[in-house]
């Protein structure tokens, strides 16, 4: 293995045999490592959306300009809903850390329902509002950030639904295997987190100011 | 922290899951498909990015021929300005980035921790096939007329000219930003989790330690340019106002946003080379490093400075005095842990049985260019000069100097360095000789003259100048050709060792770093069995009994 040249040749000396690292199990799934390093970089994103709009906001006069006033009572449901989302994705993965597939289907069930309530609210939301993307700098953001987080929610939506399909195959999941679930969860999470600052920002102090 | 796993069936084969039949090699048509080992990633964002260096340094030479009078007689304007779009934006995406993070990054940082892949490999490959595409998004503009903007491609000129062709670049920006995303999950993953159990964080390699700060700084700045870039696109396509003053937009949001990012963006091309200088250093001077600490230190002290002073490319558009005040600061402080590591550096060369190999010679090159473009990089920091030179060629000056005297000399400096581990040849010494002196008068040649040019007022991003500047212009446009003409002994050399050269042995300049404890090339999975590391990686010149008493 090392060089016979070099300086000090017998400092390298091989003892773990590739066979025995193959076999050793007791390192923790580094998935989720990997996906939590990944949110970072995703919250910057919207942070700089954030910044952004904050930007805009503090250069103008009006807030928000004539026409494009924030509607509270759909957009307040709809927080609910997602915000509640977040205990009922947890409970499925109480679920299955004890070994309960069938409790984690059917939690799972529920959070996507949720989710998808979610994602119809801001259908109907923007269908309903009476102004478009383009109508002003507010519209711009409104439409723009909210869209984005919609397209997150839709995201988290489609690793749930994962979940759910793979959970069908009997020993998938199980309460010593639920990485995959674990990181449908995160992601969930993660996406209600930045709804909170969004709705905060967008309609709350939009609506009190 | 334990070492991770890695199962066999999932590090490197692509079919074969029988561990008795693993392939020693890969075959040369392995590196033109998609392949999840770690070291044939590496080797094909080397060779992509070297190709794409061929095509930035063809626009430079496009454009030094335009500036060889001062008439635009070679190329008309606009066609001048994709060029210096396209140049700026392929040599920072698709040259220095990939090279030094994607090619070596991942090369390097798994033989060196003593690991058989990196965390995730089938991410890995997704990483490196974003970046052709963005490529050609980048060259296929040129049929839409270019986009004309500039690298920085500020509005509102990056919203009024080509659109269609300033759209493709800012989708190009975004998958090469995506793929470096993903890159950067990778590498801090890796090194966090996957060193072998006995490579403590006092013995891992100082290139690690830097790859980790890069990855660090492309993980939190990237998406904030990101954010930018879906603005600026929105503007250009779906007609929002963000970047549009007379519609409550404002301009100056683009610039924060684009230089939150392309600020740190400059660390992200540099400190990968301050991890391969101290990777070659102590091998050919056979001494320790002076400072371990400092130098790893350092490197996490400019990942975070770095990313408190994005605002001095900004000192002119309008910033409120005690902003010019607190950037021009951290700007300053910046220098100090670069500082460091140069004094580092020189330490170690001090009192060192130095053997001049090609590599040695680029490290050194780069030491004394690389001094050159921070210091010019120190009268730019404080704000009262800046506003005098703005937009001038001492801009273009001190950059070039970084950029090229920094990360493509210390480019160069690597490939000579790890070309024998990468494919079991070694270079052609002589050949190289000739390419670094090439290099280093070609670029002293072409960047030097610019400071004057810059500081006696011609502004850059111009294909006219006043006759005046034409002897100097002249000198650069004569300085580019030599560098265009060092790319010849390099080549020959690469394509002829690569296939003809003499067979490299495991350890040719007697390193201590790990990945030269497997063969040249490393096989498929790296080790046979994994190295257990008993020593530091700098311990040159200590005797075999001084390293056993510790």
């Amino acid at each position: 293995m090392t060089d016979a040249t070099a300086p000090t040749g017998a400092a390298i000396a091989p003892e773990i045999t590739a066979e025995a690292q193959a076999h050793d199990h007791a390192h923790p799934d580094l998935r989720v490592w990997g996906l939590l390093t990944f949110l970072i970089s995703e919250s910057l994103m919207f942070g700089g959306f954030f910044a952004a709009y904050l930007m805009v906001r503090g250069a103008a006069s009006h807030w928000p300009p004539e026409g494009t006033e924030v509607e509270l009572l759909l957009p307040t449901i709809n927080t609910i809903i997602l915000v509640s989302s977040s205990f009922v994705i947890h409970l499925g993965d109480v679920a299955i850390k004890k070994n309960d597939v069938n409790g984690l289907r059917k939690w799972y069930i529920v959070t996507a329902l949720m989710g998808a309530v979610f994602l119809a609210g801001q259908a109907y939301e923007y269908a309903t509002l009476g102004y478009g993307l383009k109508t002003n700098i507010f519209a711009n953001c409104f439409y723009l950030m909210t869209g984005f987080h919609g397209l997150h929610v839709f995201i988290g939506l489609v690793l749930i639904l994962g979940v759910l399909w793979r959970s069908r195959r009997a020993g998938h999941y199980s309460d010593h295997k639920h990485t995959g679930v674990e990181m449908a969860e995160i992601y969930w999470h993660f996406v209600d987190i930045i709804w909170i600052i969004l709705f905060a920002l967008l309609y709350i102090l939009t609506q009190f100011s | 922290m334990t070492q991770a796993q890695v199962p066999l069936d999932d590090a490197a084969l692509v079919a074969d899951h029988d561990h008795a039949q693993v392939h020693k090699a890969w075959k040369w048509y392995h590196y033109f498909g998609y392949n999840i080992d770690h070291k044939v990633i590496g080797i094909q964002y080397l060779v992509t990015a070297f190709v794409f260096y061929l095509i930035g340094g063809l626009m430079a030479v496009g454009m030094r021929m335009e500036l060889a009078t001062p008439d635009p007689d070679f190329v008309d304007p606009s066609l001048y300005n994709a060029l210096l779009t396209n140049h700026g934006t392929i040599m920072i995406f698709l040259w220095i980035v990939p090279a030094a993070i994607g090619g070596f990054g991942n090369y390097l940082v798994p033989l060196m921790i003593g690991a058989r892949d990196m965390a995730f490999p089938n991410l890995n490959a997704i990483a490196f096939w974003l970046n052709p595409p963005a490529g050609l998004l980048l060259l296929g503009s040129f049929f839409f007329g270019g986009a004309q903007a500039g690298w920085t491609s500020y509005p509102p000129l990056s919203e009024i000219t080509a659109p269609v062709a300033q759209s493709m670049w800012i989708m190009a920006i975004v998958l090469v930003g995506t793929s470096s995303i993903m890159g950067a999950v990778n590498f801090i993953v890796t090194i966090i989790m996957m060193r072998v159990p006995s490579l403590t964080w006092d013995k891992l390699p100082l290139f690690c330690w830097a790859i980790l700060a890069t990855s660090a700084l492309a993980l939190v700045s990237t998406p904030v340019l990101a954010a930018g870039l879906i603005l600026l696109l929105f503007d250009i396509n779906f007609g929002t106002s963000f970047f549009k003053p007379d519609a409550g937009g404002n301009i100056i949001i683009y610039q924060h946003l684009f230089w939150f990012y392309s600020h740190p963006a400059v660390y992200l091309m540099i400190l990968p080379i301050f991890g391969i200088m101290s990777e070659i250093i102590p091998v050919y001077a056979r001494k320790p490093i002076f400072g371990y600490k400092a130098i790893a230190y350092s490197s996490l002290a400019i990942c975070l400075v770095g990313l408190f002073v994005w605002v001095h490319h900004m000192f002119t558009s309008g910033t409120p005095p005690w902003m010019r005040l607190f950037f021009t600061i951290s700007t300053l402080i910046v220098a100090v842990p670069t500082g460091v590591k140069i004094f580092s550096w020189v330490a170690t060369l001090w009192g060192g049985k130095i053997r001049f190999t090609t590599a040695m010679l680029f490290a050194v090159g780069l030491l004394g260019m690389f001094v050159l473009g921070g210091l010019s990089g120190i009268t730019l920091g404080a704000a009262p000069f800046d506003i005098h030179v703005h937009d001038t060629y001492y801009i273009v000056a001190h950059f070039h100097y970084v950029l090229f005297g920094g990360s493509v000399f210390g480019l160069y400096a690597a490939i000579y360095h790890w070309f024998p581990k990468m494919t079991g040849r070694m270079m052609n010494e002589r050949l190289g000789q000739v390419h670094f002196l090439m290099t280093f008068i070609g670029a002293n040649l072409t960047f030097l003259p610019m400071h004057s040019l810059g500081t006696h007022g011609m502004p850059r991003r111009v294909a006219m100048y006043d006759p005046q500047f034409t002897a100097l212009n002249q000198l650069c446009t004569f300085g580019a050709f030599m560098l265009a003409a060092s790319l010849i002994p390099f080549i020959i050399n690469a394509v002829w060792s690569w296939t003809r050269g003499p067979k490299a042995s495991d350890n040719p300049w007697n390193a201590l770093t790990l990945e030269w404890t497997t063969a040249s090339p490393p096989i498929i999975e790296n080790w046979e069995v994994l190295p257990v590391v008993t020593h530091g990686p700098y311990e040159y010149g200590m005797t075999e009994e001084a390293l056993a008493v510790e």
